[in-house]
């Protein structure tokens, strides 16, 4: 490591002269920079190229709802009955309290603190798994119900009664959580009783993590029940603003100026140019209805590919944040040097950025 | 690795930090970075800062589900909850991802992705108006 250290301030001008000597100063920086400043920088300027990719990524997602709902507004009005507006926003504080762990997590990384920064990136990661938990909640009720995708679209309102509390979907869901669970916890027991503490911290971390999102399944499986429970004492209203029937599927077209589109389940009806409130008045309901729903169908499409994406970069989030978890415990960031903290930071919070504008988009549509 | 030397060495800039917020020199774009004393670019963020926004988040949250719920806007509901959504944006942005302290070239990249998704939406939508009367031509026989 000397070697190293003598050899690289032959090429390093900037290198203070007063701290060259210092073992401590050079352990951690990579032999092309020169100072751990010049490597901050460096690094910190390419995760911003990469959040700069990351929104165009998810920008054509965001086009493609834009450019449907202008088209097509009464979908979106009557898609949003389906989501739980307050499940969702319980979801999106769970991910700003993670937002909040993983600032504070930077902070105590800044500041050297690597105790309080590895508890706070354990609080993100067990916060991340418990919106997954409630998201995969959401997900199986929605396929219960037929609220698929596409021409996937087979949406029957009744359908969650023939099933049990617990979805066959959610179960899926959940198996492989729990063999995580299960690896991890035999991996820190194991580790820990040969000795290998920092190893055992890890994996029970991780298992802590896992613990999370059952905590988020829980959570949503009650929220869902007693949802149904209230549900059932005011009747099915929550079904009548479906467009299960036909009749209640019209919905003033005019309240758009530029829907000009007949709906499609007019034209498919009986082939003639007729208005949606034709249908609603002739009274051809059964044929429209198919119709209608596949443009629901493209609703849930749109839903799945944003909300999915965001689920993906939720789990390469923890994934990152473990690997700040073990060098958390590995009391590895010093105040000139905690970028990559900083960087999965980063990401993390544009992860929760991208859920503040997911939120009132899918869930706040009125 | 030396142990008192890092405690030392963590106390010293600590004290360095609290300077720094005492006389509000994290604000100032040019506040000079010390070549070497490598731990001179951590710019720890006060605690009431990210504890303020937090809770300033869970209000403007909560505020956008009552407006939803409660407010009859008409058209005017997308504004207001995409406005409520840039205002919660702005300050994830400035205070969590530090874009408040940050190198202006840093901040001036970033933004620059919503100025190239600003060009995609309006060209898209641009596009999608006016081929809109062929698609209801090809729909109305």
């Amino acid at each position: 490591m000397a070697t190293t250290q003598v050899v690289r301030d032959e090429y390093s001008p900037l290198v203070d002269l007063e701290h060259s000597h210092e073992h401590e100063h050079g352990p951690f920086i990579a032999h092309h920079f020169h100072t751990a400043e010049q490597q901050f920088d460096s690094g910190k300027l390419g995760i911003w190229l990469f959040l700069v990719t990351e929104v165009l990524f998810f920008g054509g997602l965001f086009v493609a709802y834009i450019i449907y709902r202008y088209n097509r507004p009464e979908v979106f009005t009557d898609a949003h009955v389906h989501l739980d507006t307050l499940l969702g926003g319980l979801n999106t504080i769970v991910l700003l309290f993670s937002s909040l762990t993983m600032a504070w997590g930077v902070r105590a990384a800044q500041m050297g603190d690597n105790k309080t920064t590895a508890i706070s990136v354990l609080i993100t990661m067990v916060c991340a798994a418990l919106f997954l938990g409630v998201k995969a909640v959401e997900y199986s009720h929605k396929w219960d119900l037929g609220l698929l995708p596409g021409d996937l679209f087979s949406y029957d309102p009744h359908a969650d009664h023939a099933h049990g509390l617990i979805s066959n979907y959610l179960i899926m869901l959940c198996i492989p959580f729990a063999v995580l669970l299960v690896g991890f916890a035999i991996g820190a027991i194991l580790n820990w009783n040969t000795g290998k503490q920092l190893v055992g911290q890890f994996y029970a971390g991780l298992a802590i993590t896992m613990l999370g999102y059952f905590a988020g399944v829980a959570g949503g499986v009650v929220w869902m029940s007693a949802a149904a429970a209230k549900h059932e004492d005011h009747g099915d209203s929550h079904h009548a603003a479906v467009r299960a029937d036909g009749v209640e599927a019209v919905r003033p077209v005019a309240f758009h100026p530029n829907h000009t589109l007949p709906v499609d389940g007019a034209v498919a009806a009986d082939g003639t140019a007729t208005t949606a409130a034709t249908v609603a008045e002739g009274g051809d309901a059964a044929k429209a209805v198919e119709p209608l729903n596949k443009s629901l169908g493209v609703f849930f499409s749109i839903y799945y590919c944003m909300t999915g994406l965001h689920a993906i970069h939720i789990i390469g989030g923890i994934i990152a944040l473990s690997w700040i978890f073990y060098r958390s415990l590995a009391a590895q960031w010093r105040p000139d040097y905690f970028g990559p903290v900083d960087f999965v930071g980063l990401y993390w919070h544009l992860v929760d950025l991208i859920w503040i504008y997911l939120f009132p988009l899918m869930y706040l549509i009125r | 690795m030396n142990g008192t030397a890092m405690a030392e060495q963590r106390t010293a800039h600590n004290a360095h930090s609290a300077a720094a917020h005492g006389s509000a020199a994290h604000g100032s774009a040019g506040h000079g970075h010390g070549h070497g004393h490598g731990e001179h670019f951590a710019h720890p963020a006060p605690a009431w800062i990210l504890l303020g926004t937090f809770f300033a988040l869970i209000f403007f949250t909560i505020l956008t589900v009552v407006i939803a719920d409660n407010v009859e806007l008409g058209s005017f509901e997308l504004l207001v909850s995409m406005g409520i959504a840039t205002i919660k944006a702005v300050l994830v942005g400035a205070f969590f991802m530090h874009m408040w302290w940050d190198k202006g070239f840093n901040v001036l990249v970033f933004l620059s992705s919503l100025l190239f998704f600003a060009l995609f939406i309006g060209f898209a939508l641009m596009d999608s108006y006016e081929t809109l009367s062929n698609v209801t031509n090809f729909y109305t026989p």
